[in-house]
């Protein structure tokens, strides 16, 4: 095959665009509206486990547009989401390219157990109907108490290429690895789950965070992870900051790799078979 | 000493793991979405074949082995070493022991060209080419005129190895073409 082909057949990228207009459908249907932010913004991420592309006089290419929806919704915006390209330095094999398309979702007045059902019925939409499981993270991975978190990551992602085939809700994530989710009561686990669909994480959500302080405090501990890894830290958005100091209604949220959906939805194994090119 | 980190790894590089090289075999970037990223790395030892899977974390790095295949010409052996020599007009030889001859053995014939793995300028392996021809030294009599009824035997070749498979009608004298990879006889070689 010449090198200037596409790596999905012409067949698979008609199919690609089957499921892109069932997912717009599904939210139409809904009443979630459809928002576009920028992809190239002035602020990378202070999470140490992503990494933002940065270009040079602009900013960072979004590796999630998370932020910007969640200024959207503290100005009013009712429930929304966002389908289109984050990006991830670093991030490239079987189930990862540096860019790939993203669904990212907000739903008002759902904590993260109801948007799970929704998440459900969203990939119903796309595979076809199948029933779902739920584990908690300690339950996947094993006691946590004081092993190190290299050591959990690496276990965790044994685990969940080890769920396979089915459909996998995985909860109660430690509260290091609340990201930005709220605690659950207990104040130890966090209101966090992910989907695993066989064997492949599809989507990570959350019962989100609104309190500003905590925010801070979460990215300060990020970036001084970064400096403990000799990683660069990463500036603050101050604007989504105070989009949190006027308020961040009650909401929950979910992040979904729409290729790997598609790779899914077409039987393959490489996210290759549901992409046009990988552009590096 | 040059290093490779886990995201430069391709398949066919060569590495040094726990003091013997390797060979990379495939590299798969694994990592949780909100976790830290891994290389899973399957490579071959190149000093006794086996394979090897390891993680690490990405970005890491590890020494490259100073490891070059080339295509040398067998010359000979004096019961300890097995002598080639480079196939580029500076007639450089190079001795290979038992352990890199290995399996080999059984397919060298002098005159004909392999490929030899040399570590630090010291050959660890010596690979034949995928088919080779070698005279039969010992089989049973053939039988004449059965060149199309199914049945098989030994026979051992110039080398001292013995194949199975042979058709009846293959007599001592004739040349064999070989698949070095099965052990297995292809056809009789046409002269």
């Amino acid at each position: 095959m010449a090198d200037w082909q596409p790596l999905a057949t012409v067949a698979q990228l008609q199919h690609r665009a089957q499921l892109l207009g069932r997912v717009r459908a599904f939210f139409a249907e809904r009443q979630v509206v459809e928002v576009q932010t920028p992809v190239l913004a002035q602020h990378g991420v202070t999470e140490a486990d992503v990494q933002s592309i940065r270009v040079d006089k602009y900013g960072y290419l979004q590796t999630s547009p998370e932020y910007q929806l969640k200024r959207l919704l503290a100005a009013g915006m009712p429930s929304c989401y966002q389908l289109g390209p984050a990006f991830r330095h670093g991030e490239q094999g079987r189930l990862h390219n540096p860019e790939f398309t993203m669904l990212e979702w907000y739903r008002l007045d759902f904590d993260h157990l109801q948007l799970m059902f929704e998440v459900a019925d969203l990939v119903d939409k796309v595979l076809g109907a199948q029933p779902y499981q739920r584990l908690t993270y300690a339950e996947l991975v094993g006691p946590v108490n004081s092993r190190p978190r290299d050591e959990l990551d690496l276990a965790f992602a044994d685990a969940c290429a080890s769920l396979s085939p089915g459909r996998f809700f995985i909860t109660d994530y430690p509260a290091d690895q609340a990201a930005l989710a709220r605690l659950n009561s207990d104040g130890t686990s966090a209101a966090r789950f992910e989907l695993v669909v066989d064997g492949v994480e599809i989507a990570n959500g959350y019962w989100e965070l609104t309190d500003v302080d905590e925010h801070r405090r979460r990215f300060d501990r990020d970036n001084a992870t970064r400096q403990a890894r000799g990683l660069p830290t990463m500036a603050l958005d101050e604007a989504f900051l105070q989009a949190l100091a006027a308020g961040l209604p009650n909401c929950a949220g979910v992040a979904l790799g729409f290729d790997r959906l598609a790779m899914l939805a077409m039987g393959a194994n490489n996210l290759s078979q549901a992409l046009a090119f990988r552009g590096t | 000493m040059a290093t490779y980190s886990t995201n430069e790894f391709r398949s066919g590089m060569k590495v040094m793991l726990d003091g013997d090289p390797c060979n990379i075999l495939e590299n798969e970037f694994v990592k949780p979405g909100k976790g830290q990223a891994f290389n899973r790395v399957k490579m071959r030892n190149l000093m006794n074949g086996r394979v090897w899977e390891r993680t690490f974390k990405s970005g890491e790095s590890i020494e490259a082995a100073d490891v070059i295949d080339l295509d040398m010409e067998y010359l000979y052996s004096d019961g300890e070493f097995w002598h080639f020599m480079k196939t580029d007009d500076s007639y450089e030889q190079v001795a290979a022991g038992s352990a890199a001859v290995a399996e080999c053995q059984n397919w060298l014939k002098e005159q004909d060209v392999y490929q030899v793995t040399l570590w630090n300028d010291d050959p660890i392996a010596v690979t034949p080419p995928n088919f080779v021809e070698l005279e039969v030294t010992d089989t049973d009599p053939g039988l004449k005129g059965d060149t199309a009824n199914g049945g098989t035997k030994p026979a051992t070749l110039s080398t001292g190895a013995t194949i199975k498979g042979v058709p009846l009608f293959i007599n001592i004298g004739d040349v064999l073409k070989v698949d070095t990879r099965t052990g297995e006889y292809v056809s009789r070689a046409k002269t």
